[in-house]
């Protein structure tokens, strides 16, 4: 355990001081500070936000991910070399592009919140989004890991990791309508609802856009998913369905890191 | 009375591996190699590209695991563990530390992982003269600067086993002097030294015992002298580029 906070700790400090986490800070930061200039009330940035949290987090953190640990390959083989488990080692590598992640969407976007002084006017809407793209982050980087380490080819991976994106947060919903369009008379409530626990970036629209009472904005999958449960316990479903995205592909991956030959 | 014997020191290998098998896919890269590294002495692995050099050692380090067979670390399996490795140096072939470390973070993160290491041996760091660029980010540093630090990391805790891949490999002159120098004083203090090089000269310069490998086979194991009587050939180049010849075709 301490062993992964130190490797960790290294790992920060390498990806801070890297110009890819600072300026995916910078593109929040800007970002938000245009839209509240442009007369945004808090609920109305946040809205605004929604959609390029549900778009940009997934993919910069899989792509990151997966170009950062196939760049460390060689690195990782010289830290193995060392008298240090894999499993405790995958832990750091991971933590330590996760955290500096989050920490510069939720830097990056919330500092204009607080210097507007729009914090006060609805922390919890604020909270909700800064919370869902922290969720994100943890679960795009984690299944960045596992399809770099699944692709010996650097080439390939980073192609799995952007087609993995394109299916997840573009054309999953499409495939959703089409559905729901060919099988209109049939019941579908269950089976959309199943469909939206299966794609973490239709959770956390879910979670972001059930707060407004927007369930127009949230498409079919949301709407269906705050009838069915509810605010309160579709929060918590989502949230767990959200960790549960983070946690298996974590598992997965720190078996196939486990198993691997450097 | 018994006349004197010369018998060769028959203590425990410090490496040893036992029927090592390793498979990539259809390749068959390692096929029952049997090898022991004995105690103080420097072993080159001589062979052909994908010849499963590489693969061997990263075997002993643990970092490819095999098919079949065991490693041993001074007669103990090691296969899957990871505590024997704080008393093996290894060096690869080109080492890519952290691009916006600095050399003495990333000397930090490594002794992070040894948190038991007893005073530590910093004399390459010294003998280098790399002070001066320690507190550099590792991406401004030449390709010749990295591979010192690489050397330094591979020494620094005093290790029993020095596993070295193309040591030399990127290293001007001096400080390549310096490094075989250093390894020359550490075999006379007992340490085990495995290394692979295509340089010949610089093997026929350091290693007491050649390891020929072709096809995952070890096909010659034994001294530089036998090696020479063996082949006929007085340099070490010649030697291997005939027993490869002999091998291959």
């Amino acid at each position: 355990m301490r062993t992964a906070a130190r490797i960790l700790g290294y790992e920060i400090r390498n990806l801070i001081r890297s110009r890819w986490v600072l300026a995916y800070a910078l593109i929040f930061l800007a970002l938000t500070d245009v839209l509240f200039r442009f007369g945004g009330t808090s609920d109305r940035v946040i809205m605004s936000l929604t959609n390029v949290v549900l778009l940009l987090i997934p993919l910069v953190s899989v792509v990151l991910g997966t170009m950062h640990l196939y760049h460390a390959r060689e690195f990782i083989e010289l830290l193995l070399a060392q008298p240090v488990g894999r499993r405790t080692l995958f832990a750091g590598l991971y933590g330590g592009l996760a955290l500096p992640l989050a920490v510069a969407f939720v830097v990056g976007a919330g500092l204009p919140f607080l210097y507007t002084g729009a914090v006060a006017s609805d922390p919890g809407a604020l909270l909700v989004l800064l919370g869902t793209g922290t969720l994100l982050t943890l679960v795009f980087t984690a299944l960045a890991f596992l399809v770099a380490l699944g692709f010996q080819d650097r080439a390939v991976g980073l192609g799995v990791a952007i087609v993995l994106w394109l299916g997840l947060a573009v054309l999953f919903d499409g495939v959703i309508l089409l559905g729901i369009a060919l099988f209109g008379n049939w019941p579908l409530e269950r089976p959309v609802l199943i469909a939206t626990l299966l794609n973490p970036v239709d959770i956390g629209r879910v979670l972001l856009l059930m707060q407004f009472d927007l369930s127009a904005l949230s498409g079919y999958t949301g709407a269906v998913f705050e009838r069915f449960f509810g605010t309160g316990l579709g929060r918590t479903v989502a949230i767990t369905a959200l960790l549960g995205w983070t946690i298996l592909p974590l598992l997965l991956g720190a078996r196939r890191f486990a198993r691997k030959d450097f | 009375m018994l006349p004197a014997v010369m018998v060769e020191p028959t203590g425990m290998p410090t490496l040893e591996v036992r029927g090592l098998h390793k498979r990539f896919g259809r390749l068959e890269v390692l096929r029952a190699m049997d090898l022991a590294f004995a105690p103080g002495r420097v072993t080159a692995v001589v062979g052909p590209n994908a010849a499963g050099k590489s693969t061997l050692l990263k075997c002993a380090l643990g970092l490819v695991r095999p098919d079949r067979g065991e490693v041993l670390f001074e007669g103990v399996p090691v296969t899957g563990q990871h505590d024997y490795r704080r008393a093996i140096g290894f060096m690869p072939q080109r080492a890519a530390f952290p691009e916006n470390l600095t050399g003495r973070e990333v000397l930090g993160l490594v002794r992070g992982l040894h948190p038991d290491a007893d005073e530590q041996d910093e004399d390459l760091l010294h003998r280098f003269g790399l002070e001066s660029q320690l507190d550099k980010p590792v991406r401004t540093l030449s390709g010749g600067t990295r591979q010192k630090l690489n050397a330094v990391v591979a020494f620094l805790f005093r290790p029993r086993l020095i596993i070295l891949d193309e040591p030399t490999a990127g290293l001007d002159p001096l400080a390549s002097s310096i490094l075989k120098e250093k390894l020359a004083e550490l075999v006379d203090r007992g340490v085990t030294v495995v290394l692979t090089s295509h340089v010949m000269s610089e093997i026929e310069e350091l290693a007491e015992t050649v390891v020929f490998m072709v096809d995952g086979q070890a096909h010659f194991n034994g001294s530089m002298e036998s090696l020479r009587r063996l082949t006929g050939e007085q340099r070490l180049e010649r030697a291997v580029a005939r027993l490869t010849r002999a091998r291959v075709a």
